[in-house]
């Protein structure tokens, strides 16, 4: 994607919005969290969430598909360029993940990831690390969903 | 995946109180289908390691390989069938840290044991206790796959 000396401290990239609709979130549910208030309405009614609310899960995996499709884009524009980046490596984990407030049915949240530190292994040379934090926000603008992602991105060296 | 079992209108067998520091809860085995990790990479992973076997073999996970998303949402699923479906669960904050330490393959079985490191009750809010647990994920090798950290929220037994 990029070298890791490439990668700015700050930079804050937006990553683009995603609708839960019910049939979504109740699809999600049933192949992997299939909890009754991430099933159904009542159900998301009775519970904490106050409705039917997409299993954080499905809020992470969201993120993930929104960073793996702006990862393509930049790769493209680059390639109509004639540059060739770097592929990013895998990723070895994260950290502080929250839901701060559930995603309900019909909700569209807002992704974002800002760039937060880079470190190249002395272990492993050619590679190192890129720490983000990685956010969504409601239409109303408050923060529903965070965690610290760390991803493998080889050097330029 | 196959459909849902949940005995409706049942009681819940396990509440805050059945948990105590130190227990370990079983949650079963499974095992991960090449079409599974393909589709599930297709739909919020699409990058080609996931996809494709040459782009795999490439990779630094030496193999078409699952996303860790993937993983992640599977052991969510075995929890629920294995255990969170006849409890009181009421949701969970977050996740305090979550490492995948080895790349799961097509064909790999998963075993997952949750291990329960500390508990407390809300001020707050007197119907529910939280419950702090450890997941070791481990592959038909005995590999560590998959580590993480997480907080449920438990409804107390007997209080409305």
């Amino acid at each position: 994607m990029r070298h890791l000396e490439a990668f700015t401290p700050g930079e804050i990239v937006e990553l683009g919005r995603w609708t839960f609709t019910a049939e979504a979130i109740v699809a999600f549910a049933r192949d992997f969290d299939p909890q009754p208030f991430h099933l159904d309405e009542e159900a998301g009614k009775a519970s904490l969430f106050g409705g039917l609310a997409a299993s954080g899960w499905h809020v992470a995996c969201a993120w993930m598909r929104l960073w793996i499709d702006h990862q393509n884009r930049v790769m493209a524009e680059a390639a109509a360029r004639g540059e060739r980046l770097p592929v990013a490596g895998p990723s070895p984990g994260f950290d502080d993940m929250r839901w701060t407030k559930p995603v309900l049915a019909g909700q569209t949240i807002t992704y974002r990831t800002t760039f937060v530190s880079t470190r190249a292994f002395a272990s492993r040379p050619g590679w190192g690390v890129v720490n983000s934090l990685n956010e969504g926000f409601d239409e109303r603008g408050d923060r529903v969903f965070h965690f610290t992602g760390h991803v493998f991105m080889p050097t330029r060296g | 995946m196959t459909d849902i079992e949940r005995p409706t209108g049942d009681a819940p067998m396990h509440w805050f109180e059945d948990f105590h520091v130190g227990d370990m809860i079983d949650l079963g085995c499974r095992t991960v289908s090449r079409e599974e990790i393909v589709a599930f990479a297709a739909a919020w992973d699409p990058q080609p390691m996931h996809l494709e076997d040459a782009a795999g073999d490439a990779s630094l996970l030496a193999g078409l390989s699952a996303s860790g998303w993937h993983t992640g949402s599977l052991v969510m699923r075995m929890f629920c069938d294995n255990f969170l479906l006849r409890s009181s669960s009421l949701g969970s904050p977050g996740i305090d840290t979550l490492k995948w330490k080895t790349p799961v393959h097509p064909g790999d079985t998963l075993r997952v044991v949750l291990e329960v490191s500390e508990m407390r009750t809300s001020g707050s809010r007197p119907r529910l206790g939280f419950v702090r647990g450890s997941f070791l994920v481990t592959n038909q090798r005995g590999e560590t796959v998959m580590t993480m950290e997480s907080t449920l929220m438990m409804g107390r037994r007997g209080v409305a």
